[in-house]
């Protein structure tokens, strides 16, 4: 009888963990979808910051330059972590004493936008070098046939070495832009509820530490190999009518 | 700014880089040790070599460090082969944890470089090799890999600054390195911009001390791509001089 009984609760234990785990797979997924618009969002932001700072450090401009230089040295000096903590944490801090000073009361930062401008600021920094890089490696003559037909200055930028340039970007942006996928993981330490942090929490609650943070390290595979696919597409794209040996 | 309390700390900081840097030092010995076999079968243009070497690189690069850590760290705990196997002496430390993730992570970005600059010898090397009768040991051994290596170098020292970036990691699996000391600073006198952009600074120091290494190694090994200093040349009376007229 007591045989019974044990066989009875170890079937009872493994029904419910079994439960447990089947519960936890749509949580984790939920956070897949926050943590896919957290990728594309940033990565619209660091694309325009990138633009900006790459503009700047070619700009004819003193301040400008040391600007962008500043900002690309210090951001890829340190690692993503301590930039992070130091945005978030530092910056909750910051607009709580503005709130203050303006009578506003707590201001509670949510970790979602926080996360996107952060990410955005740090991967804008290394899209700075890539575009840099990829409009230096516009053909000058292309440039002066431009102002040789009375383009403004603006328009021979829009029309001529901002599309010209994209080809030359591209390998640089698909990198930064697979570090940046990895790198949402990150925010789940500041408590954005990514599928990490949701993988830590089943991990926690199943005693299957394994189970569940395997899982988001093959959904993680599929996103980049997704993320490889539409960048190899792009590649393609661009690359229409140049010539290979 | 609370100045006081990161000078106070100072003695904490200069442990933790201490532990960082062993960190680093140890997962990239161990890494480039693992790296130059799978890079060297992943260049092998027969599927059945490269297939699991690359699905190795694949694993590791495409899933993030912090997740890698979790699983190593965290995720064996969950078998209990595991728990009462001689391996979880290693495995329940969090030094030996963040170290062994580290290792195979740096291995698998080194491979994915090397692998790249095997591939992109340039052919006519390996037929002159081959028609002085060298054995394909030798010529991987005296033309292969000693001009792999020199390509591979400024991907490399890339690299190795990420995979200092990446040691920050380790201060959250309890470990006191830079990043773990700036947390204890934090939540001891809760200055979050102080403490992490001190740690941030540290970083930012070692990143710096890196480039300059690695500058200095590429001066050596591509000493042959530098332009040719005539001036000095001449005066040791290498190059002939020319007379004006």
């Amino acid at each position: 009888m007591a045989d019974l009984a044990a066989s009875l609760d170890r079937i009872l234990h493994h029904l419910f963990d079994n439960f447990l785990d089947g519960y936890f797979y749509p949580f984790i997924l939920e956070g897949l979808l926050l943590t896919i618009e957290l990728f594309l969002l940033s990565l619209a932001l660091s694309v325009v910051l990138g633009m900006i700072g790459a503009v700047a450090k070619l700009s004819k401009s003193r301040i400008a330059q040391a600007n962008a230089a500043v900002y690309t040295t210090v951001i890829r000096g340190e690692p993503n972590l301590v930039t992070i903590f130091v945005i978030f944490y530092g910056g909750q801090i910051l607009v709580n004493n503005i709130g203050d000073k303006l009578g506003l009361g707590y201001i509670d930062v949510s970790e979602f936008i926080a996360g996107t401008i952060t990410l955005g600021v740090i991967f804008g920094s290394y899209m700075t070098e890539t575009f840099r890089g990829a409009i230096l490696a516009v053909p000058r003559g292309e440039i002066e046939a431009g102002y040789a037909y009375g383009m403004t200055a603006s328009k021979v930028f829009f029309r001529i070495t901002l599309p010209a340039s994209i080809r030359h970007a591209l390998p640089g942006f698909g990198n930064n832009s697979l570090v940046l996928l990895k790198d949402t993981a990150l925010l789940s330490l500041i408590g954005l509820q990514d599928m990490l942090f949701r993988a830590q929490q089943a991990a926690g609650a199943t005693r299957k530490p394994f189970t569940f943070y395997f899982t988001v390290a093959v959904i993680y595979l599929i996103l980049t190999a997704l993320s490889k696919l539409g960048l190899r597409w792009l590649n393609k794209r661009y690359s229409v009518g140049v010539r290979r040996a | 700014m609370d100045v006081a309390a990161i000078i106070d700390n100072l003695p904490l900081y200069f442990k933790g880089l201490g532990i960082t840097l062993s960190l680093v030092s140890g997962a990239l010995v161990c890494g480039m040790v693992l790296a130059i076999p799978i890079g060297l079968l992943a260049s092998v243009r027969n599927p059945l070599i490269w297939a699991l070497p690359k699905a190795y690189i694949y694993l590791f690069t495409g899933t993030p460090l912090l997740v890698q850590m979790y699983i190593i760290y965290y995720g064996t705990g969950q078998f209990e082969a595991l728990r009462e196997s001689f391996l979880w002496p290693v495995l329940k430390e969090a030094y030996w944890c963040a170290l062994i993730a580290f290792a195979l992570n740096t291995a698998a970005y080194t491979a994915e470089i090397l692998r790249g600059a095997i591939e992109q010898t340039y052919y006519g090397e390996i037929e002159a090799a081959r028609s002085v009768g060298m054995s394909k040991a030798t010529i991987y051994r005296r033309i292969i890999l000693p001009s792999a290596f020199r390509r591979a170098l400024p991907a490399y020292g890339n690299e190795v600054i990420f995979m200092l970036h990446g040691s920050a990691l380790a201060g959250i699996i309890t470990i006191v390195d830079l990043f773990g000391a700036a947390r204890i600073v934090n939540s001891r006198y809760f200055v979050p911009f102080e403490s992490f952009i001190t740690a941030g600074f540290f970083y930012l120091c070692v990143t710096f001390l890196i480039v300059w290494g690695f500058k200095l190694w590429e001066k050596r090994w591509h000493a042959h791509l530098r332009p040719r200093d005539t001036d000095a040349a001449q005066k040791v009376g290498k190059l002939p001089v020319s007379k004006p007229g």
